[in-house]
């Protein structure tokens, strides 16, 4: 995981998104204690209070909950969740741009069609 | 506690390096201390920690002068690259001699593990390590102490790419063990950037800006596209600079810039490019 100054994103939310990745992707398994704050703030060389705020974002959205004295726990069923929260952001954060583009470069929507299932043919294919 | 510079003025000869600078700091954090070669983040640190007077101003601890105080300067160190310490010092003794000034103000084990991490020869002396392990010998000291207000001026300076990041996270370790106001002074601003709660920039002897992380993120926007179009929408708002290639411009623009305009591209300026975006000469316009 690279965390970038590149601030397209604020350097917490690149550390909510890198966390619910390691959940969705079974890096962190369900019921199983996260790194804590100071382990993540020094590996990847970022300010405590920021890890911090990141891991608040997972907490607010029912993926990590704190046992008290030990740390922080991935809930049962995280992975179902971000996979709905995912299903939920696929328009916004997918199509909306693609279809930004597309309307630059004046492709119709059966041109799109076409080539979703070209690219989907020639994944088959690989 | 609560550190103040108030009317803080240096000159030396025919500069004056301090030009009536008033800073507070009190809340626990990580500040980085940003200033071009000349701007005054050494004078001014030196002058915190008393080892030069200031020609006006003063610097108080909870509204005490510092100056000429044994307890109020048992509450700060800084590191640095000049050298105040004995060259015939071993790290070993430098340990012992600090656990003996600071008392639980330093941490002696962590002092040790830290040299440990950079793999520093604790018996040899001072003035016989090179000048990467000069400044590790000093940031392993600096590191281990727990004083209310530790500053280091230019630490990662001479040091390889993995003792730079070896500090950095030492630094966070150090700062999760004992929370303290810690002050780093850098040019590395692009590797400290994502350590750094609070930006403090000094420039020509003024603080220039005092802003935390957040308001250092959303301070400006970067416009590009076509000038005609860059121009347009840089009139209606206040430009800090422009850097053109051939029909190509970008605009740094003060504040959170939105634009339909689809010639235009807009994104966030990093910390590193801000700082340098603001603290630009005219003559390094070539």
């Amino acid at each position: 995981m690279e965390i970038s100054n590149d601030i397209q994103m604020p350097i917490f939310m690149q550390v909510s998104e890198k966390l619910t990745d390691a959940i969705f992707t079974g890096a962190f398994a369900e019921e199983t204690q996260i790194p804590s704050t100071t382990e993540i703030s020094m590996t990847y060389k970022i300010n405590p209070a920021t890890v911090l705020k990141g891991m608040n974002l997972l907490v607010d959205q029912g993926l990590i909950y704190k046992r008290r004295g030990v740390g922080m726990f991935v809930k049962q069923g995280a992975r179902e969740r971000i996979k709905t929260m995912r299903n939920e952001d696929f328009s916004e954060k997918f199509i909306k741009p693609l279809l930004d583009e597309a309307k630059k470069l004046d492709l119709s929507a059966e041109d799109l069609h076409k080539l979703i299932d070209k690219e989907m043919s020639d994944e088959a294919r690989a | 506690m609560k550190l103040e510079l108030k009317g803080l003025t240096k000159r030396f000869k025919d500069v004056t390096a301090l030009d009536n600078v008033d800073l507070c700091l009190e809340k626990p954090g990580i500040y980085g201390l940003l200033g071009r070669n000349g701007a005054g983040k050494t004078t001014m640190l030196n002058i915190i920690t008393a080892r030069i007077s200031a020609s006006e101003g003063t610097v108080t601890l909870d509204g005490e002068p510092v100056f000429d105080s044994d307890s109020k300067l048992g509450c700060m160190h800084l590191m640095s690259e000049v050298n105040y310490l004995d060259t015939d010092l071993r790290f070993k003794e430098a340990v012992a001699y600090a656990k003996q000034s600071y008392g639980d103000k330093f941490d002696s084990d962590s002092a040790m593990r830290y040299a440990h991490a950079f793999k520093l020869e604790g018996s040899k002396k001072l003035g016989k390590l090179s000048t990467g392990y000069k400044s590790i010998y000093k940031c392993c000291l600096a590191l281990a102490m727990d004083t209310e207000f530790v500053f280091f001026d230019e630490p990662v300076l001479g040091l390889d790419a993995n003792h730079r990041d070896l500090f950095y996270r030492l630094l966070l370790d150090s700062y999760q063990r004992k929370e303290k106001v810690v002050v780093i002074s850098t040019h590395l601003i692009e590797e400290a950037a994502s350590m750094l709660e609070h930006f403090i920039i000094i420039a020509s002897g003024r603080i220039l800006m005092n802003l935390d992380s957040e308001q250092m993120s959303s301070y400006a926007t970067a416009v590009s596209g076509p000038r005609d179009a860059v121009e347009a929408l840089a009139t209606r708002h206040s430009v800090i600079s422009r850097v053109s290639l051939g029909g190509l411009e970008t605009a740094y623009i003060k504040g959170i810039v939105e634009t339909d305009d689809p010639k235009l591209s807009v994104c966030a300026v990093d910390p590193q490019r801000l700082f340098i975006e603001l603290t630009r000469n005219e003559e390094e316009r070539v």
